[in-house]
């Protein structure tokens, strides 16, 4: 067992071949590392996206510790009595005081609160643009679709965690955030009353909230978050990464660079720049300046009090909607708080969370993937995706209309009316042209399969026509469109109307499955499509000669 | 001729093309938007009446809204009997009358080529022999340094935020008005305006807000004006949304870019 015995290189000097040794005969580590350090990592800078999230992770847990040393989270009362001017004397809760401090008076305190802030952001960036890299891709079908379910927990505590952050300095802008989120908890049927008197300690704002999110935020969340880091990174490690489609990737391989030394040191490098980016950010962009804010009254709202961007869909919604509200027997469901609160979210939390198994059972696709899809080869996917993004980024937009109706001189009633007509509208054109482009790419690709690329040289045939020589594609490119494959249907979903389909696909939900399953899988357009229909078909290959043209021997 | 035949198909020309477009059309806007020099008088030397002098002005300047005796016109400007000579000094001082265009509400804007103290002080008078009305403070009495800032910021926040924003960095109002940014607003013009009440303000008089919280308030604004920005660029100080696209625009994006660099040399399969 011993590593010296079993690989060690024998001129390895003794003071590292001894501890070393010494270490393995206890740790057993050697095996363990033998067996991955030569892990291989497929390249594609889409697969690093993910890395932003863990890295600004870090980030986050350093410059938080560095802020939990200074700030105090209590509501009780003081006068302030720090280096600020504006603020002198004023009263506030001791939370508001003790981050005025950490901004003003502690050395290095406002760089490392502004890096924390931006790290935040970037923590649910990265999370979202790498989510939406494991969608458009379909990386997340089987066997890794428990791993996505652990990132959409993952993604929906970090805007736990960024609410229950931003409340903690107490100033004016965080207590609007917190006097919705009190709004929302009481507009509960049955149980808001109590929800809300438990989360405050009694009438809102009271004196607990701060205290309890701060054990939310530097404890409990942070704690289950680096627990499902732990398992995303072993299950991604144990199922290893997908990769793109291409030359000599299969199913059943990684192409790639081995984790030591290629991978390390990119990784490496990219923390780098991911600490870099929150370093320049924190430095030179101002974040939350809870000074200007001044203290949270709950009497005291300010004009442009938006969420953090993560939550602008939320801020969106509410205030898009009607105020609709029921009243029955003296109880009130406002429909106004309740809808915009619990809709879109439970919407996209809920569909990406389902999103894998759905798709599943629409397609009745069992295999393992290994093999990432190209977005545009899985058109009905694509368009859901984009129609998503385009409902999301909607409600963000429109959290943000104040500041819209203010910068671009727009009536501010006008971007409610036309907002409550394109969340509906937006969406199904979003599906629409996505779907269409999709086919687009498709037949491009056909095209580039079947006729090859241009090659910008223009041949003159004997009878006096003009052609332009196609060429056949590089390898890699011919094999990464290559790497296309049909989207599973259900066996007997394509059953003639009066045949008899298959047991499953009988009753109204079954038909249903047949008929989706229909038009979301298939192949729509072959990569053979196109060709022979082009006017020039025959005559460009014969111009480029047949030995080389390789589209006419598949 | 060669050489821009061949540049045409250059990559970036298109952009080049692009960016020529977008700037003639944005010479050609500033050519046919309207200006405010039209108002232009040339004003008699030497001592005048001021009211008759006022009334002189009035009648070039304002009329054609405000009607020939101020009495206003329906739709589309109102009656000015009554609102003060600090109500003409406030408008008039910061550019918002005459009004350029009608519209929701008169920006602020580069006074006009006749306005300066003395025409404002006869304007002033002639409004003020109509119906009287608030006048203009004195200097002590929107001296920021006498006010005192942090008494002033809680009744900004109390009495001003929620149309202005926080910082006085403007924000909308319902139908297209809105609150203009106090950032340019001179000591005296913050005092006239909460005094009338100019547009889709309400008037904060000596009995809501009193002079010397007036002068608390003028300070703790003007302190905002002259403040830095300990924290690096303010980002227009409008909160989460001026943040959240610098991240997207620019950390995302820095990150990306990194991301394809570091990957750009591909292993082969073997």
């Amino acid at each position: 067992m011993s590593h010296s015995d079993a690989s060690g290189p024998a001129d390895v000097p003794k003071a590292i071949a001894g501890p070393s040794s010494y270490l393995d005969d206890r740790l057993g580590a050697g095996n363990f590392l033998k067996r991955n350090l030569r892990k291989v990592f497929p390249d594609h800078w889409s697969f690093l996206l993910g890395e932003i999230a863990l890295y600004s992770f870090i980030v986050l847990l350093l410059t938080g510790t560095f802020l939990t040393f200074f700030f105090k989270p209590s509501m009780e009362h003081v006068i302030y009595d720090g280096s600020y001017d504006g603020l002198k004397g004023v009263g506030m809760s001791a939370a508001y005081a003790s981050a005025l401090e950490i901004s003003f008076d502690v050395r290095g305190g406002l760089l490392m609160r502004q890096m924390h802030h931006w790290a935040a952001l970037l923590f649910v960036a990265g999370m979202m643009v790498h989510a939406l890299r494991v969608f458009f891709t379909g990386a997340y079908r089987k066997p890794r679709e428990l791993n996505w379910v652990i990132g959409v927990l993952m993604l929906t505590l970090a805007l736990l965690e960024g609410l229950t952050g931003y409340s903690l300095p107490d100033d004016l802008l965080s207590g609007a955030g917190l006097r919705i989120t009190e709004g929302v908890a009481i507009s509960l049927p049955l149980v808001g009353t109590w929800i809300t008197f438990f989360l405050f300690g009694g009438e809102y704002p009271g004196e607990d909230v701060i205290s309890r999110f701060y054990s939310l935020h530097i404890l409990l969340i942070p704690g289950i978050l680096l627990a499902l880091i732990s398992a995303h990174m072993i299950l991604m490690w144990v199922q290893k990464h997908t990769q793109m489609p291409g030359k000599g990737r299969t199913n059943n391989n990684v192409v790639g660079a081995p984790f030591y030394p290629a991978f390390m040191a990119k990784a490496g490098a990219y923390f780098m720049f991911t600490f870099g980016v929150i370093a320049l950010l924190g430095t030179f962009g101002q974040i939350n300046p809870i000074w200007l804010f001044g203290p949270y009254t709950p009497a005291d709202i300010s004009a442009g009090s938006q969420p953090d961007y993560y939550m602008g869909f939320l801020e969106g919604a509410l205030r898009m909607m009607p105020a609709w509200e029921i009243n029955i027997w003296g109880f009130t469901l406002p429909l106004s708080v309740l809808i915009p609160a619990l809709v879109p979210m439970g919407i996209i939390m809920t569909g990406l969370a389902l999103y894998p198994f759905v798709e599943q059972w629409v397609t009745g696709d069992r295999r393992e993937h290994h093999v990432a899809d190209r977005p545009r080869n899985n058109p009905h996917r694509t368009s859901i995706g984009v129609s998503a993004i385009t409902f999301y980024g909607l409600l963000w937009i429109l959290g943000a209309n104040d500041e819209i109706s203010w910068t671009f001189h727009i009536s501010l009633n006008w971007t409610t009316y036309i907002g409550r007509v394109l969340i509906f509208v937006a969406p199904v054109v979003a599906y629409i042209v996505t779907y269409r482009l999709c086919l687009g790419l498709q037949r491009s690709d056909a095209a580039v399969i079947g006729h090859g690329v241009e090659s910008g040289v223009i041949k003159r045939l004997p009878h006096g026509e003009y052609i332009e020589v196609h060429v056949p594609p590089s390898e890699d490119i011919e094999a990464h469109m290559r790497g296309k494959e049909a989207i599973p249907v259900i066996a007997g979903a394509d059953t003639e109307p009066g045949g008899i389909p298959p047991k499953g696909l009988r009753g109204p939900i079954g038909k249903l499955k047949a008929k989706m399953s229909k038009a979301y899988g298939g192949e729509k357009i072959p990569l053979d499509d196109g060709h022979g229909h082009h006017a020039h078909g025959d005559g460009e290959h014969t111009a480029v000669g047949a030995g080389e043209d390789r589209s006419l021997t598949h | 001729m060669n050489r821009i035949t061949a540049g045409r198909r250059h990559p970036l020309a298109r952009y080049a093309v692009l960016l020529l477009a977008l700037g003639l059309l944005g010479v050609a806007y500033t050519l046919v938007v309207p200006t405010d020099d039209r108002a232009a008088a040339s004003i008699a030397s030497g001592k005048v009446d001021n009211v008759a002098e006022g009334k002189r002005l009035f009648e070039q300047s304002c009329s054609s809204c405000h009607g020939l005796n101020a009495e206003g016109i329906p739709d589309r400007g109102p009656s000015l009997v009554g609102v003060g000579w600090a109500a003409v000094d406030f408008q008039v001082s910061s550019g918002r009358m005459p009004m350029t265009q009608p519209g929701a509400q008169a920006p602020r804007k580069k006074p006009a080529d006749w306005v300066n103290d003395e025409t404002i002080k006869q304007l002033g008078a002639y409004i003020q022999s109509l119906g009287g009305g608030p006048v203009p403070p004195t200097e002590e009495q929107v001296d920021p340094a006498k006010g005192n800032r942090a008494k002033g910021g809680e009744l900004f926040r109390a009495n001003c935020i929620q149309c202005h924003n926080f910082v006085g960095a403007g924000g909308a109002l319902t139908q297209g008005k809105y609150a203009p940014e106090l950032t340019e607003a001179t000591p005296k013009q913050i005092y006239e305006a909460m005094a009338t009440g100019p547009q889709a303000m309400p008037v904060f008089n000596d009995s809501v807000i009193t002079p010397d919280q007036k002068r608390d308030m003028i300070a703790y604004i003007v302190g905002l004006q002259q403040e830095p920005n300990p924290g690096g660029a303010g980002l227009g100080r409008i909160g989460p949304v001026t943040e959240g696209l610098l991240l997207w625009v620019v950390g995302i994006s820095l990150l990306v870019l990194a991301a394809i660099w570091i990957t750009a040399k591909k292993r082969q399969a073997q």
